[in-house]
């Protein structure tokens, strides 16, 4: 806003202005319902569901925060992602480094395979899923939902993965090699930090993905001392149905550390996902 | 389609194999055994192909085996009934209003949702004081798991104690019940879901049309073109290829819907707000009918991969042959 505006440019700019603050209070008025609502007690909630807390009320907050159930989900959720996302950034690398340097028979249809995998919706494949990992002997066990989870993060990993690999040129690859570097060397020394950027991108998408799955912990742990931070919140709502504050209280605290997460990592997230539509 | 390595030169194979040159392949050099490089690609491949082909192709397949079976789950199963779940299914009134549910989200999502999304991204496309911050915001829901929000609203809309019901209170009315009226949950949800999600559509659209280069807006302009006509003879055509893929995964996601439904409502009341996968859910961790349920999840899988079939080809083959595309749309 170098140059003096124009009248009609200013109202222009009011309108967008206006209408852009009704869609963010469509968005923080709820969330903000909630940490304030965690503020309040159930009489003030009834009474008052509006306006501010009178007085702040901070035993919700402490009570869970000094409760060992609820960091106790958030370790869980913090063991799968990290686990899961570790597992799945790591094999999608590697098949997407052959997939993306080696020609051989039988190539194109394991891309293809790949490719239909990622419109496989979680859903069809739960209740078998959950037969196998029975069978497995993995319920209540973090590897049922850690190594399903990576399985379905394959697809659109190895996809963004392949397509950052074939950009690196092949004189890259022949220098490598004359310095004595076979494939893992390539691979693991030259390769892999050259994309540093694209690994962000898919770590941030698969941490996000495992944080906010619930089916998969829904069904495999049935050991309360396994759930995940989603599962938690909802099995917490059931049972303290009646006492509103306290289950806003639960809510946002378990929001924190998605929304610190996105703080940090909003770039990745946001071209990761407006690259991989892209590409 | 595959293409057989070609072995030029030394018959003892090569680091990449291709004779035809493929990006970023390098000549081939020889020293190596063909095993050496068959190893290599095995070593390579198979954590991710064992993962995948256990975890995500063997479910499929069980799943289908098991539809048709009647089966509690437990033990092998040992009834079979051939196609009787499917045809149980399509005699279910609940499962056919799972399609018509499906049907009337899907509907509302393209007509409603995405079209918002699109006029945001337009407005924050613009030079616009604090935009960085308007964008951060409309996008934060996304990272919320589908059950903290769903949590979340169903205590603002919680009778007594919501905000839904302390603002229609102001207004002498009552919103305390907007999850509990059969004729007013599905249009909650998809409130909901929208609120969720259509931050989302607008980072994609937000990136689709700053991929547009500037100068075929100021040719617009130059040619007389008002802001409306530059958006709908340059702006919408050159976005065509990242609508239809928001389009493709609202659909693929609605058929999906789980997480969402089943906190806010379980599918109540009276099923009014049920969809497939909830309804599988019951069938299958509930009453466990495995069969039945498996036949569900195998409608659900093929209505996907025929939408996405289907989508593919007419609709999205026009983006995968890199034709400009509505080309003409000035007629």
């Amino acid at each position: 806003m170098t140059t003096p505006a124009s009248p009609a440019v200013r109202a222009r700019r009011l309108v967008l202005h206006l209408v852009s603050v009704a869609v963010g209070a469509l968005i923080v008025v709820p969330i903000l319902f909630g940490v304030l609502g965690g503020f309040k007690d159930n009489g003030q909630l009834s009474t008052n569901p509006l306006g501010w807390p009178d007085p702040w009320v901070t035993e919700n907050y402490t009570g869970i925060l000094a409760s060992e159930v609820f960091w106790r989900q958030l370790g869980n959720s913090l063991l799968i992602a990290v686990t899961g996302t570790v597992i799945v950034v790591g094999s999608a690398a590697m098949a997407a480094f052959v997939l993306a340097r080696y020609a051989f028979r039988g190539r194109e249809l394991i891309v293809t395979l790949f490719a239909i995998g990622l419109m496989f919706p979680f859903a069809v494949a739960i209740l078998p899923l959950f037969v196998l990992l029975r069978g497995m002997g993995l319920l209540d066990n973090p590897l049922g939902v850690i190594l399903p989870q990576a399985a379905f993060g394959l697809p659109v990993t190895i996809i963004i993965l392949r397509q950052f690999f074939r950009t690196i040129p092949g004189e890259v690859e022949e220098a490598a090699i004359l310095d004595g570097c076979g494939p893992f060397g390539f691979f693991w020394r030259v390769l892999l930090p050259m994309a540093r950027p694209a690994l962000a991108t898919v770590s941030v998408l698969a941490v996000v993905t495992s944080w906010n799955n619930f089916m998969l912990p829904l069904v495999v742990f049935t050991d309360q001392s396994w759930w995940t931070l989603p599962v938690g919140v909802q099995a917490f709502q059931g049972q303290y149905a009646d006492d509103t504050a306290r289950v806003l209280a639960y809510v946002v605290l378990s929001m924190l550390p998605a929304l610190g997460f996105y703080a940090v990592a909003e770039r990745q997230l946001v071209g990761g996902l407006a690259g991989s539509v892209k590409g | 389609m595959t293409r057989p390595p070609t072995m030029s030169g030394t018959r003892d194979g090569v680091v990449t194999g291709a004779s035809t040159p493929e990006p970023g392949a390098a000549r081939p050099r020889g020293r190596r055994f063909r095993a050496g490089r068959a190893g290599t690609l095995a070593v390579f491949l198979a954590p991710a192909l064992v993962l995948f082909l256990l975890l995500v192709v063997a479910p499929i397949v069980v799943a289908s085996y098991a539809s048709m079976y009647k089966w509690n789950g437990f033990g092998l199963p040992e009834n079979f009934v051939g196609l009787d779940n499917y045809t149980r299914a399509f005699r279910d009134p609940t499962f056919l209003g799972d399609l018509w549910r499906g049907l009337v989200l899907i509907v509302l999502s393209l007509l409603v949702q995405l079209p918002v999304a699109l006029g945001l991204a337009m407005l924050l496309n613009q030079p616009l004081k604090g935009r960085s911050v308007y964008r951060l915001i409309f996008f934060a829901p996304y990272v919320l798991s589908e059950v903290t929000t769903a949590v979340l609203f169903t205590l603002v809309f919680s009778p007594n104690r919501g905000l839904g019901d302390g603002l229609t209170r102001l207004l002498g009315a009552d919103a305390g019940t907007i999850f509990a009226d059969p004729d007013t949950v599905l249009l909650a949800v998809f409130l909901v879901v929208s609120w969720k999600y259509f931050g989302f559509y607008m980072i994609l659209y937000l990136a689709g049309r700053q991929s547009i280069p500037k100068e075929l807006h100021e040719a617009a302009t130059v040619d007389g073109a008002g802001a409306w006509e530059s958006f709908r003879h340059v702006t919408l055509p050159l976005l065509g290829p990242t609508i239809r893929i928001s389009v493709f995964l609202s659909v693929i996601g609605t058929i999906q819907l789980f997480d969402m439904v089943w906190v806010l409502t379980g599918g109540g009341p009276i099923h009014a707000s049920e969809t497939m996968a909830v309804t599988m859910y019951q069938y299958g961790f509930r009453r466990f009918e495995v069969g039945y349920a498996s036949a569900i999840s195998i409608v659900m899988f093929l209505l996907s991969l025929v939408f996405a079939l289907f989508y593919q080809r007419i609709i999205m083959r026009r983006d995968t042959e890199g034709a400009l595309t509505n080309q003409g749309a000035n007629g």
